[in-house]
């Protein structure tokens, strides 16, 4: 007679035995992780980007600031050698070394710009999102005033009144021009509606699950509700949207020092080094190359990046 | 007399996903006669919706893959033709209506433009001919002022009247199968009467076979001649809707006739639940799947999965033991 | 077959009382300035009580209001008008203190196993919630060993308390639903139609073990539901709601022999039975049309233009809620 295991089925509490879960305990960050892990571009990207970032914070170990400011006007112009693997540029100063340099920057400020888009979009979104009626409606409208601002009108007056007067800034022991943070400033003020506007719609539509009701009906009180349970719900679209707007800020950077009204030398960034390219596009290409090339495979690979984030990421994950 | 109008023979569908094989449905054979309603009843997962679907060939392939099986209308092995082929033949001869019409009907077209479709794709009727079709079929199925609904959209309507509006659309082309998945699950429980009542009507009418797929046993006992009991992907019993309800076969039937509260009857001790769940569909199937739940269980069960055996005259029970001694056949 | 439930025990003092309680949803229009313009009435004047240890059941079909009322009971939505008394406490003047107190005497069950634990909470956190927030331990280890004795009340291992709602099944996650709801003692749980979603084999477990659970702890309990097969099973009394009214009230046994509203009547009817023969052989009364909506709830008494009895009087005079026996209560011009 086999034992079957199971209590009698008469009355009372059917047990469930601890295997009756049949896979093995699986959080939900294991489950992205695996999900990820299979999407082969977000990986390309990932190792990518990780050299990149190698590249441009472990070259302080072999170049010196000095030397990628160091300006030779003997050797100027020079296409790439032994000596100067990158060439160098129109007064002289090593391609490689500042593209280390310049990388850097690029994507401090790349970081540092979406931290605070991340912070002003994810607490308007959250309170606007979270408490609806006419607090909603009264953030909204700001919202969607801040983005008739238009960015790049913005970013060229704020350079041209702001360049001279802001003092250089020391960071990580390099000391570089304050339009650093002007750029910073400007990108993150005017790119948090749209996370705003994200993280208000997972608000939304998170708050009308009925585990925030259980949670209200426990007595939770409100700011716990907001930070323990909606939060980590919506973490989602943020990270995907955080990781996308890194890319978007280097790209905006680019284009603007390319103009020249962005980070003024001799602080090199990846844009600023472009603009100094305009004029020698055919005779001397390793201006613009090597600067182009690393935006153009960092932006690619954060885009892979956020891609493979977003397949993996899923809100409504459950095993099997 | 009574010709069978499909015969089912051998199916099993598996899906392949990232965490293995789902056993879906693992070698169900049945068939339908003409003009008959039979219902096909278990609980979710089990495999009753995979299997009209796979019939139908509605499933993507991959991740689905049929792995076996014939299903033969009128003759031909719907498995064996062509997807042109397959097109004539849904919607035309064999139509399903869905659980959710929400869902299943598309938001921004009007209802007319949804049952037009179907007339102008099927029969190639012109654009008067259609609209007076449709005028027809929406009065057929009882949604008041027809004409001017036509022009309405899915949400103008109301959950029992979408679901009528998805039977008009299903009967548009006088299918000879309509198989009705669930269609009165998401409705409150005098819209379903309602929708019971129509369906009945309508086959009598038009002399259609249904197949009525639910997990609901009071609606079956209203509405099939024959049921099919499924479980984790097996039919389990077969029998004509009275002795399955008077005489089951199969603890699993019967245990689950138990289970039922009953709103006819005053109220006996606690109900009788069957302890467990039902199994994971990941893991190869061994031997019995009610096993582990099942009280009369012994170790044959758990070794070899007992075939379907010939009760009686469309009385099929797939258990080792006969439920009415307790003891092994 | 003796109801082994006592159920006209008058002396049983009344835990819960609600006086005509209503509940309006604003409906807006406007961008800027949201102006009124309307409102959902969804629930609009409902009266009853619910005695210590008794389970009063709520039903009705879509729209009607009743799982508004559940919610509105406990604090959840604001109410419109009318009283709420749990325990002796004004649900609608308690604030602060008292009202932390209240929620560890009434509680809650949901409907939806998938939505009402957090998908990314452990189990251990999602059952300990309530014992955190109202600080019932000093220590974390003493919590943990409180929510594994919850665990096994409902009958699930303890071993599971790390892991995560999705690797649960609807019954399982229903039972962590109930353990977490039992954490603080309540005498009184809203089961906000806690079986709907789950399969037939796994319903009877789940009202079992609630079952189970009223006798260990004498719990009250509110039951909305609208499988009348599994009320009649469970519950003692039955209050049938149309439209955002209770339409008749009465005691388990009288108001499924001896449904008097006709509304009740249809229902009843409409009802499947798992019984062939009964079911070839029985009346039915079939409604024609569909429930209004609840903005703008016909005259008079609401369900005229669906009543197969109704006269004249009926679209123009609310009819009056009348006891006719002894506990069984309608609200009915016709009866």
């Amino acid at each position: 007679m086999v034992d079957t295991t199971a209590p009698h089925p008469t009355s009372g509490i059917a047990g469930l035995r601890p295997d009756e879960l049949e896979t093995p305990p699986l959080s939900l960050g294991q489950l992205t992780w695996r999900r990820f892990r299979q999407h082969k571009m977000a990986i390309f990207g990932s190792i990518t980007l990780l050299l990149i970032i190698l590249y441009a914070f472990g070259g302080m170990l072999v170049f010196s600031e000095a030397e990628s400011n160091a300006v030779e006007t003997g050797a100027r112009l020079q296409a790439p050698t032994r000596q100067h693997p990158f060439g160098t540029d129109t007064i002289g100063r090593d391609i490689l070394a500042r593209t280390i340099y310049g990388g850097q920057i690029s994507i401090l400020i790349g970081l540092t710009a979406m931290l605070v888009e991340l912070i002003i979009g994810v607490t308007v979104g959250a309170v606007a999102g979270y408490f609806g009626g006419k607090l909603d409606s009264l953030l909204m409208r700001f919202t969607e005033a801040v983005l008739v601002i238009p960015q790049i009108f913005l970013l060229l007056v704020m350079a041209k009144y702001f360049a001279q007067s802001i003092p250089n800034v020391r960071f990580l022991g390099r000391t570089f021009s304050g339009s650093v943070l002007v750029i910073i400033f400007v990108i993150g003020l005017t790119t948090w509606p749209y996370l705003a506007r994200i993280v208000r719609a997972q608000f939304l539509s998170v708050k009308e699950n009925d585990y925030i009701l259980a949670a209200r009906a426990v007595g939770t009180p409100t700011w716990e509700i907001i930070v323990r349970h909606i939060l980590p719900n919506s973490i989602a679209p943020i990270i995907v949207s955080a990781t996308l707007s890194v890319a978007a800020a280097i790209t905006l950077e680019a284009y603007i020092s390319f103009l020249g009204l962005g980070v003024r030398p001799p602080t090199a960034t990846w844009g600023n080094m472009l603009e100094g390219a305009y004029n020698y596009v055919e005779s001397a290409w390793w201006l613009w190359f090597f600067p182009g090339l690393l935006i153009a495979l960092t932006v690619l690979s954060i885009n892979f990046l956020g891609d493979g984030l977003r397949d993996a990421i899923d809100p409504h994950s459950r095993a099997v | 007399m009574a010709d069978r109008i499909l015969e089912v023979k051998d199916l099993r569908t598996r899906f392949h996903i990232a965490e293995g094989t789902v056993y879906a449905v693992n070698g169900i054979s049945f068939h339908l006669e003409d003009g008959e309603t039979i219902a096909i009843v278990g609980e979710s997962g089990c495999g009753k919706s995979v299997t009209m679907l796979s019939i139908l060939r509605l499933l993507p392939i991959p991740p689905a893959e049929i792995t076996s099986g014939q299903a033969l209308y009128l003759g031909r092995d719907l498995f064996r033709l062509s997807e042109r082929e397959m097109e004539q033949i849904r919607g035309k001869e064999i139509a399903m209506v869905f659980q959710d019409p929400m869902t299943s009907l598309n938001p921004v077209l009007t209802i007319g433009r949804q049952i037009g479709e179907t007339l102008r794709v099927h029969l190639g009727l012109d654009k008067e001919a259609i609209h007076q079709r449709a005028i027809g079929l929406l009065d057929q199925v009882g949604i008041p002022d027809p004409a001017h609904r036509l022009n309405d959209y899915p949400h103008q309507f109301s959950g029992g009247q979408r679901q009528r509006a998805m039977i008009a659309m299903a009967l548009a082309c006088l299918p000879s199968i309509l198989i009705a998945d669930e269609p009165t699950t998401a409705l409150d429980v005098t819209i379903q009467a309602q929708i019971v009542e129509l369906i009945q009507r309508l086959k009598e009418q038009l002399s259609m076979a249904v197949i009525w797929i639910t997990h609901d046993l009071g609606v079956v006992a209203e509405m099939a001649e024959r049921v099919l009991v499924m479980y984790a992907g097996f039919i389990v019993e077969e029998a004509r809707v009275d002795e399955l309800y008077e005489d089951p076969r199969h603890p699993y039937t019967m245990a689950l006739l138990a289970a039922l509260p009953r709103i006819d009857r005053r109220r006996d001790k606690h109900l009788r639940s069957i302890p467990g769940a039902p199994p994971n569909l990941l893991v190869a199937p061994k031997g019995c799947p009610f096993a582990p739940r099942c009280e009369l269980a012994f170790d044959r069960c758990w070794d070899e999965m007992p075939p379907l055996f010939q009760l009686g005259p469309d009385r099929r029970a797939a258990c080792w033991v006969d439920v009415t001694t307790g003891k092994p056949f | 077959m003796v109801d082994i439930q006592t159920t006209n025990s008058f002396d049983t003092p009344e835990l819960v009382q609600v006086r005509d309680l209503k509940k309006h949803f604003p409906i807006t229009k406007g961008l800027i300035f949201e102006r009124m313009v309307g409102s959902v009435r969804a629930v609009d004047g409902v009266s009853f009580t619910i005695r210590s240890g008794e389970t009063l059941g709520l039903v009705g079909e879509s729209g009607c209001g009743k799982t508004t009322v559940g919610r509105t009971l406990l604090g959840l939505y604001p109410a419109t008008e009318g009283e709420i008394f749990i325990d002796g406490h004004n649900m609608r003047k308690a604030r602060g203190e008292e009202l932390l107190a209240i929620r560890r005497k009434a509680q809650m069950i949901f409907q939806d196993p998938y939505a009402s634990l957090n998908p990314r909470w452990t189990v251990n956190s999602i059952v300990g919630e309530p014992l955190r927030v109202h600080k019932v331990f000093k220590s974390d280890k003493e919590r943990s060993e409180r929510v594994k004795e919850l665990l096994s009340l409902v009958g699930m291992s303890s071993q599971l308390v790390n892991r995560f709602p999705h690797e649960f099944s609807g019954g399982q996650r229903q039972r962590i639903g109930i353990a977490r709801a039992l954490a603080l003692n309540p005498l009184f749980i809203v089961c906000d139609e806690p079986i709907s979603a789950l399969d037939v084999s796994i319903q009877a477990q789940v009202v079992n073990l609630l079952e189970d659970l009223q006798d260990k702890f004498n719990l009250t309990y509110l039951f909305i539901a609208h499988d009348l097969s599994m009320v009649r099973h469970i519950c003692f009394r039955v209050a049938v709601m149309y439209l955002g009214v209770i339409v008749e009230l009465a005691e388990r046994n009288e108001i499924f022999e001896n449904p008097l509203h006709p509304y009740t009547q249809a229902l009843l009817s409409a009802v499947p039975i798992p019984d062939p023969k009964k079911a070839r052989a029985r009346r039915r009364i079939v409604l024609t049309g569909d429930v209004p909506s609840p903005i703008n709830p016909p005259s008079g008494c609401r369900f005229h233009p669906r009543c197969p009895i109704a006269k004249d009087h009926c679209s123009r005079l609310v009819p009056e809620w009348r006891q006719i026996t002894e506990g069984h209560w309608v609200a009915c011009h016709e009866v």
